[in-house]
């Protein structure tokens, strides 16, 4: 199954109610999928004037309690950091997906992972995060859909699944895990009061410094509680590794595939692969570079996530980076090519 | 004794920050009352938008969303697919709905959304402290247009029932006033026909209420009702845009 097609699927069974977006490529399959079944499985499906309009709908269908969703692209999703601030700021839950592609501007529609900075750091303005999953595979991104209705849930927030072009045009087998269901009751949901309880108010505004600020805070210690149980990352022979990489995504399966060709021919080298990006997987990158006499970052970008990897580290270790952009994916011999020449220079 | 007055249930029991002789209190108690007497409150999520009346979502007794600058037709829009059992309105200023949220306005209202848009026209941004609005009149002076709006290069006052009114989607679009006791009772027939509209699945309804902004028009709350007679009626005259109701067709 196509990666888009397949995310469309996952989300359907794991409970999404509403799809709201906008046509941009490379991630087209993935509406049309919606347009496709979510009807006949009680849902909504609705395309939007806008990439604004479409997060705004989220905003609202979310606010009124339901699973929702909308999906884009990379200059799609710098239109809608206006409705993710104010989704982070009202503490809604809703799922976002980012097949990216080549920037800055209109770019190319080619994978890209250049908007990791956007989606770790800044996703609009104002002091928020949202949970970013890095998926690597078809199946993964299913299994993440799921994960990531739940999570939004769980923790009453904006859940990104960061893909690019690559994954969401591929295709590979693919299985659905019977997903149990745990939507808890939305009781600060504003779907009518009903005459049973007190209204409901969904806002973002708090014009005294004070209360801006508890919010702000309340909402951090619960990022806490998720930086403390909600970090993934997968470690790959990273044990006896004089090299590690880092690479996440996409570029992590070419680099897992530099690493074994590196192997062979005698090199230890070890992946550490984020699949969570925010919260950043500190801890388990430490761990794996516990033996490391340096460190490689790959990505399709001009370095982004290397900056995260040096503060992760704490600058205790050389931290090279190797990336292609625009576009371009790497090949694991240019990437074999790079572990040889850092492993001379160590 | 009989009361013969009071509060409606629909509106909060709370002091509300508009300035004397502002109009929006008459407008949020003409709402209150028809979401009252449709006895509705309980199934009712209103938007507020950005602007003077952010804070409606204190000063009305049932569920509300604050919405992004513009966007509140498209969170309506939200509330409505994903739960057709709730009756849904947004509130709007004219900078809110016909400048930052033209395109949100006009989609919904051409998707035929099942939703009620409240346009309040004061023709000027009010909370931010008087600046040119897409409504602001040929000559009027604000912040932004100190000399006066300049139609050469500010260009023209958008008419907003009637553009919408062009639109299929579009159910009933009416303008209306509250300068006065008779045309205040006109309003409210005009809120309360939209919303029976929503009820009935009938589709996109907009109520544009004229408006007063005694503060940032520099008149005081007789003047400023003065000018609206002598001044914007004349440029936006009150009637019946569009009804798609059977009354409407005959008329």
């Amino acid at each position: 199954m196509k990666g888009n097609e397949a995310v469309a699927e996952a989300a359907i069974r794991a409970g999404c109610k509403c799809f709201f977006g906008y046509p941009i490529t490379p991630q087209n399959e993935l509406p049309a999928y919606f347009a496709k079944k979510l009807q006949a499985s009680g849902g909504v499906f609705l395309q939007a004037e806008s990439e604004i309009a479409a997060i705004n709908m989220v905003l609202g269908a979310a606010s009124a309690g339901v699973r929702s969703m909308t999906s884009s692209s990379s200059p799609g999703i710098s239109l809608k950091a206006e409705g993710i601030s104010y989704i982070a700021g009202s503490d809604l839950p809703c799922v976002i997906v980012n097949v990216q592609r080549g920037g800055p501007g209109l770019g190319s529609i080619q994978p890209s992972q250049a908007d990791y900075l956007q989606a770790t750091k800044a996703m609009g303005h104002g002091d928020f995060h949202v949970i970013v999953y890095a998926p690597c595979s078809v199946q993964e991104m299913v299994d993440t859909v799921f994960k990531a209705f739940e999570i939004a849930d769980l923790y009453r927030m904006p859940v990104m699944i960061l893909a690019d072009g690559l994954l969401g045009q591929m295709m590979e087998p693919v299985s659905f895990p019977d997903f149990t269901l745990s939507e808890p009751t939305k009781k600060w949901a504003a779907d009518g009061h009903g005459g049973k309880r007190k209204k409901n108010i969904i806002n973002s505004l708090f014009l005294q410094p004070d209360d801006l600020e508890r919010t702000i805070r309340e909402r951090f210690a619960r990022y806490d509680e998720i930086k403390a149980r909600e970090t993934e990352a997968e470690l790959y022979m990273t044990e006896d590794a004089d090299i590690v990489l880092v690479a996440y995504g996409a570029t992590a399966r070419v680099v897992k595939s530099a690493v074994n060709l590196a192997r062979e021919q005698g090199i230890k080298a070890g992946l550490v692969r984020p699949v969570t990006l925010w919260p950043f997987p500190e801890k388990e990158l430490n761990e794996g570079a516990q033996n490391a006499r340096a460190l490689l970052c790959c990505e399709m970008s001009m370095g982004q996530m290397v900056d995260d990897v040096k503060l992760a580290i704490n600058c205790s270790k050389p931290v090279t980076f190797y990336g292609r952009t625009g576009g371009s994916i790497p090949s694991p011999t240019e990437i074999l090519e790079e572990i040889k020449r850092i492993g001379g220079v160590v | 004794m009989a009361v013969i007055f009071q509060k409606p249930k629909s509106l909060s029991d709370v002091t509300q920050h508009y300035c004397p002789g502002c109009t929006h209190g008459i407008i949020h108690r003409l709402i209150a009352e028809v979401i009252d007497d449709m006895d509705i409150e309980g199934e009712t999520v209103g938007i507020s938008p950005v602007g003077c009346s952010v804070l409606a979502y204190n000063y009305f007794n049932f569920d509300m969303i604050q919405a992004p600058h513009g966007r509140a037709p498209a969170v309506a829009t939200g509330v409505k697919r994903a739960r057709p059992d709730l009756f849904t309105f947004t509130y709007q200023g004219d900078g809110d709905l016909a400048a930052i949220g033209t395109a949100e306005m006009v989609h919904a209202a051409s998707r035929g959304e099942n939703i009620t848009i409240i346009f309040v026209n004061n023709t000027i941004y009010g909370m931010t402290g008087g600046q040119m609005a897409p409504t602001t009149l040929s000559g009027q002076v604000t912040q932004t247009t100190p000399f006066g709006r300049d139609i050469k290069t500010a260009g023209y006052p958008i008419r907003v029932c009637e553009m919408l009114a062009t639109l299929e989607g579009t159910a009933f679009a009416r303008r209306v006033s509250v300068d006065t006791p008779q045309n205040v009772r006109e309003a409210k027939k005009a809120i309360a026909k939209a919303f029976e509209l929503q009820k009935n699945e009938a589709g996109f309804s907009i109520v544009e209420i004229l408006s007063t902004c005694p503060t940032n028009w520099g008149l005081n709350p007789l003047n400023s009702l003065k000018r609206i007679r002598e001044e914007v009626i004349p440029y936006y005259p009150l009637g019946v845009y569009k009804d798609k109701t059977k009354e409407g067709e005959s008329s």
